[in-house]
């Protein structure tokens, strides 16, 4: 497996770059991810839809469905696309730490 | 270059007759090292008996959600050029009618960045690109989205709506009922959101049909299925059909016999529908096409819940709407797929598709909620259990 190194931090990642284990999450490792997913600088915005994320996973155990997001955050998709622009699954979820997202993708 | 690996397994599939996909491989394979690589761990997986592709995979392009299908070998280091060997889904014209221009300038870029090896097409109609590395991806889409002339989308993939597509139509049809080939490509631009940018429970499929013979198979495969129908007379040209039996065509035996609905009759020199009686099963029409033609009063019939079998099983789809008119700019049409969608986005459970949704809130549920009177067309057969709910207003309190 692939490591990624944050802030002096080894942080093992996938070949997709998710991490691992969303508890080696820090802001740096989301700061980190942002550029790659093609974000120039994390506003609160970013910050609230990334906490809105990690709070419903750790309480959830899952990633929430993507109109629960939009109704919970209060971002239409198409504002969640303007903060993430590569949506919430590779996006916003990895920026979040939270385990990738799977099924028939 | 690297040397060549030895594929006995494989090569066995280079016999007989029908055209082989190894060597269709080795084709590829011979200028492109990740079409080697691919036919040596296909060769590895014919020894093992096993995939070995990993779990998953989540790559894509800026600004869309879906359309790649991320894939990432399990032995690497044996075939390092199929580490990566993600997939890209490109939207296909209607009725996959194409000319050199475009199929060449598709090539072109695949040659460029891909392994060369594509699958023309995918089930659900997509034209796609089999293999490339995550940093091609951004490219290989900027370069098909802007081919000066026939430039091309990604497809869908994810919990979107996917890809419709639609039977060859009225372009080389004479049943086709509607011009299913404006239809699909209308409705996969009205829905392009929809399509890019996942934001459902689960995947929705559209496919449209211009008779119903069906020839996408939307029925199985679309949680939408449109089929061209009609509601008036069947045509019969009946010097025609004395032809057909003059010819020695066993019009009794093979056609009137056959009618499900026994709603035929022919006395030797003229042929009679009892349209009244007729469920446009097509047979008929299928077997004497000199003769008999569909009605001129046309539209579709709109089924909803075809799916396989993960989880509640396999269905089929079921008539919601028996006749819909189906005309330039199908207002009616995607008012109609909005009000479903918006139902089911609301009420469906992560990962469910709508007609297993429909099947646990139940139909009355979602016939409410789109505005649709419960009909007799709806059902093959009345309820046989007496567990019936009422609306709380339709019930009396003492």
């Amino acid at each position: 497996m692939a490591f990624i190194e944050v802030a002096g931090q080894q942080i093992e990642v996938d070949e997709d770059g998710f991490l691992l284990n969303p508890d080696t999450w820090t802001e740096d490792v989301a700061k980190y991810f942002s550029k790659e997913e093609g974000i120039d600088e994390l506003t609160e915005d970013h910050w609230k839809v990334i906490k809105y994320l990690r709070d419903y996973f750790f309480q959830f155990g899952i990633a929430p469905m993507v109109r629960k997001l939009c109704k919970d955050t209060g971002f239409s998709l198409k504002g969640i696309y303007e903060l993430f622009p590569t949506g919430p699954a590779k996006g916003a979820c990895k920026l979040a730490g939270l385990p990738k997202p799977t099924g028939c993708v | 270059m690297t040397e060549a690996k030895k594929t006995p397994l494989l090569d066995d599939l280079e016999k007989g007759p029908w055209p082989s996909f190894v060597t269709e491989m080795k084709k590829a394979a011979a200028n492109n090292l990740s079409a080697q690589d691919l036919l040596g761990q296909l060769e590895l997986s014919y020894e093992d008996k096993k995939a070995h592709w990993k779990h998953g995979g989540l790559v894509g392009v800026m600004g869309y959600g879906g359309g790649v299908i991320g894939r990432y070998s399990d032995v690497p280091e044996q075939f390092p050029n199929v580490e990566h060997f993600h997939t890209v889904r490109i939207n296909q014209p209607s009725g996959w009618y194409y000319n050199t221009k475009a199929l060449r300038q598709v090539c072109d870029v695949w040659e460029k960045y891909g392994s060369g090896l594509t699958n023309l097409h995918g089930s659900t109609g997509d034209l796609v690109l089999l293999g490339t590395k995550t940093e091609h991806i951004q490219t290989i889409f900027d370069e098909v989205s802007s081919f000066e002339e026939h430039p091309m989308d990604l497809g869908g993939s994810g919990s979107n709506l996917r890809t419709p597509s639609c039977c060859a139509g009225p372009a080389r049809c004479e049943f086709a009922l509607f011009d299913t080939t404006d239809l699909c490509h209308e409705l996969t631009n009205e829905f392009q959101d929809y399509l890019h940018r996942p934001m459902w429970p689960y995947k929705s499929k559209i496919k449209i049909s211009g008779c119903p013979n069906d020839c996408v198979a939307s029925i199985a495969r679309s949680d939408f299925s449109f089929q061209g129908t009609w509601r008036d007379d069947i045509k019969i040209d009946q010097e025609a059909v004395r032809a057909y039996a003059e010819g020695g065509f066993d019009i009794q035996g093979l056609v009137i016999d056959k009618c499900p609905t026994k709603c035929m009759s022919f006395d030797g020199s003229e042929l009679k529908i009892d349209n009244a009686n007729c469920t446009r099963c097509m047979h008929c029409i299928n077997k004497m096409c000199k003769a008999l033609r569909p009605g001129d009063d046309r539209g579709a019939t709109i089924l909803i819940g075809g799916k396989a079998p993960i989880l509640q099983g396999a269905m089929m789809g079921w008539v919601i709407v028996p006749f819909m008119k189906i005309e330039p700019p199908y207002e009616e049409v995607k008012e109609f797929l909005e009000k479903c969608w918006e139902w089911w986005d609301e009420n469906g459970k992560t990962r469910e598709r709508i007609g297993e949704l429909i099947l646990r809130l139940g139909m009355r549920n979602f016939l409410r909620a789109i505005e649709r009177e419960p009909i007799p067309q709806m059902v093959v057969a009345p309820r046989a259990n007496p567990f019936f709910f009422w609306w709380p207003e339709e019930t009396v309190q003492d």
